[in-house]
């Protein structure tokens, strides 16, 4: 069954359309990439189905269920995991407490007044840390990492959700070239080993075509195409969107196993 | 009721309107351009009218006339003007990074020092000036008598907002005004001169506080008790009307002066409740008020307690103090046991806060609320239903946090800046309730005969007690900080987005904290008021709510024990220092400037950073 189905969303602010109709479909381990000029309503689409926007109208099916006025919080139970432009994370915690943090909201034990937090499933905490290779920094404070190493904290507590979706606006901004690759290689691995449907937006094409199994293009709050990388590199209202900046649907100089 | 009657209220309310509103627009203009509370804009108004009260009747024994009165009060302005370019220069300029808590607490430090320097230069004594040199005839309208400087009041609100609106509109200064209220970051980036543009508003803001205040003296004497009350109508009108928009000043201004010249006939008592009430139906309608946008900073201006190992023997020195503690009435007479036991009070009723500030990021501004309902739930317990001691501490209990559940369901879809004046407000309104309703509550006389039961009535005893349940409290409070619960709290300080996105229900866990709080700060109010046999509205009162926040930050907001040192601290120097001068406030308001400017981890926060920096 389709993990993901949008459906003839829409949104306007004021005269503004910033999404029109946008429907897609999105399946189980399957990395799908939403890319666009800026100002295309990339972020508009994004937040819709994070639930921080409500849609005028349209429909967001999750494992066929309507979540379309769904809050955060109902979409973060249902299954839905999600990064941010800006890594979010707890700044005053320790890396494991993060985790720990989204753990014990997981099981809905956040009202709980009397066991200390760091004792709770530190061990499942540290095993996510280990997977996105933050073992060692567990104990270190949030706010002393690198930014690349936030952003891999901030993948540990979206998957502590143990989501069937996860949302990645724009995965890889703010890092460094060969931490890119690695980020979104270990986040295919995963995808494909746990069986997580991952939509992600992204500027840097060399992410996009080295790690979507499928691209939408969204230009003016419409979907103008969508099919598979080279689909999309050799379609010609693509090019003319991306108009002046034509190398940068170039096929990637080093092609990576995906 | 007759016609002419409700028209001689109307031109009242719009007299008031008007000098509200020329005090609320300095202080709206300073909010939108520096982003700072102004808490001292209430004494430049102070100082204005002080200044003008002395220097008019000086003036026209020099030269008598309309000219010679006019002169002074802008001049009287101008000076106060000066002022503000003074504080602006040497305090405001070096807070503008300052997280919102600290620059409310470092102007109310101005507040206290103005206190004292008033009556330092001014004499004690209320000072009435001289009326205006051809307006004294009242004129008479639809048969009734109406005083004619009021007139001239009612029109100098529109003239004040004709100018201010030509000023901003038609110069460059006004230009550079309205886009630093805009976005601050970008006129910043523009290469604009920040240091000029913001003294410049601060010498606009205080210039029209001086103003506003200047031209009351004909009306009102000018008095020591001006700034706090004129600096709570001016938030009101503020926040109500939208911080940093001036229409919404004086549309607010007007809805104000009109609310209190006919609620004055219908609730001869309440026209303060009634004002505050507004305010809050307004942000519950609209969280950013009439004509405010949302913030566009804040989120990252957090300040609190961040994560760290635990402490290897926490446990046996927890109960090593307490147990140190216990002996004291072994070794100490009778005085000092009665300062522990305050001491002790105070340290729970600043504990009870830093689970908001600390821990929720909840810059309460009006925690006395629930310290004060606490203690009046006490003491109504023991006058109107004679419930003894272990019945009525358990009531105040019940009534503060009852209280709390109610307040923060009103104040937690808030944020920044609008939340700490809507906690003022409602602190506010329970004040004038305390205040007004001298039926139940006894008024400005408070309730007298609040004593412990008899076991529990000896000094020794009372301090044991006080200890027991002050320790009990603070270690379950430290548990609940420690706990899942508040840690949730921690996350929606640090990211709310985040927070959301993990499933936390972040306006809950807030009211939540908010009755833990608010019903620890009542436990804290109920023993205070068997302590001393009685409650009294002071205990409501702003300086009560500024005790707390001045404790928090000596200690040490980024840590847990801290508020308890600072509150030992804070009482100590207190008890040592203010029989020895009368300057107490000056020197509090000197101390709290200098702790904002270079100690703003607080006590134990310093002392913890440099044993960290050294290892």
């Amino acid at each position: 069954m389709t993990l993901l189905a949008v459906q003839n969303l829409g949104k306007s602010f004021g005269g503004v359309v910033a999404a029109r109709d946008v429907a897609f479909t999105l399946e189980r381990g399957e990395m799908l990439a939403l890319i666009g000029p800026n100002g295309a309503g990339k972020s508009t689409v994004f937040n819709m189905i994070g639930g921080q926007l409500r849609p005028d109208h349209g429909a967001i099916l999750l494992d066929g269920q309507a979540i379309t006025a769904a809050s955060p919080q109902a979409r973060f139970r249902k299954g839905v995991g999600r990064t941010f432009q800006v890594a979010q994370t707890f700044l005053s915690m320790t890396v494991v407490e993060n985790v720990q943090m989204a753990l014990v909201s997981c099981h809905r034990e956040a009202q709980g007044l009397w066991k200390p937090t760091r004792e709770h499933y530190r061990g499942q905490a540290l095993e996510l840390l280990a997977l996105m290779g933050m073992a060692d920094a567990a104990d270190r404070s949030c706010s002393a990492l690198a930014y690349g190493d936030v952003k891999r904290v901030e993948l540990a507590i979206a998957l502590a959700g143990g989501p069937k979706l996860l949302l990645m606006d724009e995965p890889t901004a703010g890092m460094a070239p060969r931490e890119r690759a690695a980020l979104m290689d270990l986040t295919s691995s995963i995808a494909a080993s746990r069986q997580i449907g991952v939509l992600f937006t992204e500027h840097d094409m060399d992410v996009v075509f080295g790690h979507a199994a499928r691209v939408l293009v969204l230009l003016r709050g419409e979907i103008i195409a969508a099919g598979s990388p080279d689909e999309i590199r050799q379609n010609p209202r693509v090019r003319q969107a991306y108009l002046g900046d034509e190398h940068a649907l170039h096929a990637p100089a080093l092609e990576r196993p995906a | 009721m007759d016609l002419s009657f409700l028209a001689i209220q109307a031109l009242n309310g719009l007299a008031s309107a008007s000098s509200l509103f020329i005090t609320a627009c300095g202080l709206t203009l300073v909010f939108g351009v520096t982003r700072i509370v102004n808490f001292a804009h209430g004494s430049l108004y102070m100082i204005g009218a002080y200044t003008a009260a002395t220097l008019v009747p000086w003036l026209l024994e020099l030269s008598f006339g309309p000219v010679t009165f006019w002169a002074g009060i802008l001049v009287s302005a101008l000076v106060v003007g000066l002022i503000g370019v003074l504080i602006e220069v040497l305090l405001l300029r070096r807070i503008y990074g300052a997280p919102e808590l600290f620059q409310l607490l470092a102007t109310f430090g101005v507040v206290l020092v103005v206190q004292d320097l008033v009556v330092q230069v001014f004499g004690p004594q209320d000072i009435l000036g001289p009326r205006a040199p051809g307006l004294r005839q009242p004129v008479e309208i639809l048969g009734r008598r109406f005083p004619s400087y009021e007139l001239v009041l009612i029109a100098a609100g529109p003239v004040v907002l004709g100018l201010v609106w030509l000023l901003l509109r038609k110069t460059r200064f006004g230009v550079l005004v309205r886009a630093a209220t805009q976005d601050r970051e970008m006129v910043a980036s523009l290469g604009v001169n920040q240091a000029l543009l913001f003294t410049g508003t601060l010498f606009l803001g205080a210039f029209l506080a001086g103003l506003g205040g200047a031209l009351q003296i004909p009306r009102v004497a000018a008095n020591t008790g001006m700034d706090l009350s004129i600096i709570a109508e001016s938030f009101v009108v503020t926040v109500v009307g939208g911080m940093g928009s001036v229409p919404g000043a004086f549309l607010a201004a007007l809805i104000i002066g009109q609310l209190q010249a006919f609620g004055i006939l219908i609730f001869p008592k309440g026209t303060l409740v009634v004002v505050f009430l507004l305010m809050a139906v307004v942000l519950a309608v609209r969280p950013f008020g009439l004509f405010g946008r949302p913030e566009v900073i804040g989120g990252t201006h957090a300040v609190g307690i961040a994560s760290r190992k635990p402490q290897r023997n926490g446990m046996i020195w927890g109960i090593g103090i307490v147990a140190l503690l216990a002996c004291l009435p072994l070794v100490a007479d009778q005085y000092l046991l009665k300062v522990a036991t305050e001491i002790l009070i105070f340290g729970l009723f600043a504990f009870s806060l830093q689970i908001l500030i600390g821990v929720g990021g909840l810059v309460s501004f009006g925690h006395a609320a629930f310290f004060g309902l606490g203690a009046y739930g006490a003491a109504l317990g023991v006058k109107w239903l004679g419930a003894p001691m272990e019945a009525a501490l358990p009531l105040g209990l019940v009534l503060a946090g009852a209280g709390a559940a109610l307040i923060g369901a009103f104040v937690v879809r808030l944020s920044g800046i609008y939340l700490a004046m809507m906690t003022l407000a409602a602190a506010q309104i329970l004040y004038a309730v305390a205040f007004q309703w001298v039926d139940v509550t006894g008024g400005d006389n408070g309730i007298v005969g609040v004593w412990p039961s008899a076991w529990a009535s000896g000094q020794s005893a009372y301090y044991l007690l006080t200890l027991t349940l002050v320790a009990a409290t603070v270690f379950l409070l430290k548990r609940l900080i420690d706990a899942p619960f508040g840690y949730a709290l921690r996350a929606a300080r640090d990211s709310e987005s985040r927070a959301e996105a993990i499933g936390l229900k972040v306006r809950r866990h807030r009211w939540l904290a908010f009755v833990v709080s608010g019903a620890a700060a009542g436990m804290a109010g109920g023993i205070y008021a068997f302590s001393r046999g009685s409650v009294d509205p002071s205990l409501l009162g702003i300086p009560t709510s500024v005790d707390a926040l001045t404790m928090l930050l000596l200690g040490g907001i980024q840590t847990v024990t801290g508020p308890l040192v600072g509150a030992g601290v804070l009482h100590a120097l207190r008890d040592q220092i203010m029989p020895l001068t009368s300057l107490w406030r000056l020197l509090l308001g000197l101390s709290i400037i200098a702790m904002v400017l270079i100690f703003p981890r607080g006590l134990v926060g310093t002392i913890r950073h440099w044993r960290e920096e050294r290892a």
